[in-house]
């Protein structure tokens, strides 16, 4: 009997075990949004495909997410707005600290999906070989000289995959708001870091939130979601109690492990001092940090192409890897911000724009690889 | 393959049965596998080994430790692994209570020492710590505590035949601080550390290690062991 039923689907007289087709899609035994990996890891969604495919699935439930912000821009919001509208639209419980006296008011900024049409689905699975404005019959014409990007690195599973992904991740249209009744739902909470002078009540926040809403009940898998925007900054009641933070983070970082959340912290690493920010960036398990772009550096302008798109520079510092002690390799570690179609993230890796021939041996001395440094800008 | 040649070279380092080691690694190279792989040597070893772990809980040790053929809640069971979950450490009210925290965890530690010692086939004991840096953040910035314990348990290992395994991320002190580190690097008898190529990014070459066996002795003679593969 056994034997029939470890054969694959073929029964064989009298059994009845038959070998059950493994779908691609999530199993039943997982709500929407939420994705096995290896390794008993479970991946939601950042909110930005491209971002899931870079960190090799997304963001690993038990996991504290760190991104270190730019001073200089907001950059950062973008991806603590698709982490968010990601759990909205997915219906997970979220929780939000801000600092700022209306956290609620920030809900009313979340962007919708993209409402999924067929130029969409033709964008993706062309992949990044063609340009922005999608001509296509120039294809044959061009000159490969940027050949990593024709190689691409899902094109085969875009067409197949592609109702999948819609099931776990959503591309955001940053012009629109996210619809107002999925945003008064029950379990979304919001507190704000600017009241009280310590994180003692975050930390109580948190702690019931993690234990209401998160256990495993009836083999539905429930993923939470716990944003925060800029821990330390100068606002918060909290501010410049260094070890208090520090300790936070940690019992949080300890919460989170045990239960089937992610947590996303954005703080500003400049105001912290060089050895309390070291603290925190060991304490994450993912690290990413955001640099803006200048607006008009004609020398990374003629050093990268598709300049004049890109919003900003993601920087992949580490990745987690619970479970494992096997390194997610990376091809590339810097990444380019653009808005496409001035309404969705994506994240490119960065191409050198032909070097110009009569430049001389200076731009080709400075000419490097697109995974290292290229400049005073792009050092984090 | 390369798990062989990173034995050796632990293997080489090790030879000389330090008391205490420390690790150190930074944000571009963390060192966590080193212990792993040192856990795993002191337990193949017929050895009991102390996990102070306030980094990770038990699930992920076990998981990566299985991988590399070591299971770690058999010896769990059987006595030989004795897990310390202090991720929540020291837990309760702060203030003073943060070295009666410390002093009641070093009577466990001690307890099961002592166990160890009046066993019947009692091998090399370890006593490990992921990490030091944490330790730190649970004494809420309090270096003093930290140290004496640390001290407390460098005791151990020259009274009961034991050795101290410990984790620290030197990057954190390089600023300010340094005190601790400097401190960790005296009392050492062996430093390994963990360190990103000088080059920069490569695609499976991750970093590199380095070991330094330091002698008492006027002269320090620090030894270059070689790059470890991951």
């Amino acid at each position: 009997m056994a034997a029939a039923g470890a054969s694959g689907g073929q029964t064989i007289g009298r059994s009845s075990f038959s070998r059950v087709a493994v779908s691609t899609a999530a199993s039943s035994s997982t709500s929407a949004g939420v994705k096995l990996g290896p390794n008993g890891a479970t991946f939601v969604s950042s909110g930005i495909p491209d971002l899931d495919r870079i960190l090799g699935g997304g963001f690993l439930l038990g996991s504290v997410v760190m991104v270190m912000e730019d001073s200089d821009a907001p950059h950062h919001l973008l991806l603590l707005r698709s982490f968010m509208a990601q759990g909205v639209v997915h219906k997970q419980p979220l929780l939000f600290a801000g600092p700022m006296k209306e956290p609620r008011l920030f809900l009313g900024t979340l962007p919708a999906p993209v409402a999924s049409s067929k130029e969409d689905g033709r964008q993706r699975v062309m992949g990044a070989g063609t340009s922005s404005d999608g001509r296509t019959s120039d294809e044959a014409l061009r000159i490969a000289w940027q050949y990593k990007k024709y190689f691409g690195e899902d094109k085969t599973s875009h067409a197949e995959h592609k109702d999948n992904k819609q099931e776990f991740s959503n591309d955001f249209d940053l012009r629109k708001p996210l619809e107002r009744h999925l945003l008064s739902s029950q379990n979304i909470e919001c507190i704000s870091t600017q009241d009280g002078d310590t994180l003692g009540e975050l930390q109580d926040r948190c702690s019931t939130f993690l234990s209401k809403h998160l256990r495993k009940d009836g083999g539905n898998l429930i993923a939470g979601r716990i944003a925060i925007q800029s821990l330390c900054a100068p606002q918060c009641g909290y501010f410049e109690k260094d070890w208090d933070m520090v300790s936070f983070i940690r019992s949080l970082k300890a919460m989170v492990r045990s239960s089937n959340a992610v947590a996303v912290i954005t703080f500003p690493n400049a105001i912290l001092s060089s050895s309390f920010c070291k603290r925190w960036q060991h304490l994450a398990d993912t690290l990413l940090s955001i640099k803006a772009i200048p607006d008009e550096d004609k020398d990374l302008a003629k050093l990268l192409t598709g300049y004049q798109d890109m919003v900003g520079f993601l920087h992949v510092h580490k990745v987690a890897q619970t479970n494992s002690q096997v390194p997610v390799i990376l091809e590339a570690s810097t990444f380019s911000l653009k808005l496409r179609k001035r309404r969705s993230l994506v994240l490119e890796r960065l191409n050198q724009a032909p070097v110009d021939g009569s430049a001389g041996p200076s731009h080709a001395a400075s000419a490097s690889c697109s995974s290292s440094s290229q400049g005073s800008q792009l050092d984090f | 393959m390369e798990e062989y040649g990173g034995g050796n070279l632990l293997s080489e380092a090790m030879g000389s049965g330090p008391r205490v080691v420390v690790v150190e690694d930074c944000v571009e190279a963390p060192a966590a596998f080193v212990l792993h792989l040192l856990l795993k040597r002191a337990l193949a070893g017929g050895g009991a080994v102390a996990l102070l772990a306030l980094a990770q809980p038990f699930s992920h040790y076990d998981r990566v430790l299985r991988k590399m053929g070591c299971n770690l809640s058999l010896h769990r069971k059987n006595g030989r692994l004795h897990f310390f979950d202090l991720q929540a450490f020291p837990g309760g009210p702060k203030g003073g209570a943060i070295s009666d925290a410390f002093f009641r965890l070093y009577g466990d530690i001690q307890r099961v020492v002592d166990a160890n010692r009046i066993a019947e086939h009692a091998g090399q004991f370890t006593v490990m710590i992921d990490d030091v840096s944490l330790l730190e953040v649970a004494a809420h910035g309090s270096v003093d505590d930290v140290l004496d314990f640390l001290h407390y348990c460098v005791t151990l290992t020259s009274e009961m035949n034991c050795s101290l395994v410990v984790l620290i991320h030197e990057d954190i002190y390089s600023s300010e601080g340094v005190g601790l580190l400097l401190h960790l690097r005296y009392i050492a008898d062996l430093v390994i550390r963990a360190a990103p190529l000088s080059t920069g990014l490569a695609i499976d070459v991750h970093g590199q290690v380095s070991s330094f066996p330091l002698l008492v002795a006027l002269a320090n003679i620090i030894t270059r062991i070689g790059v470890l593969h991951l």
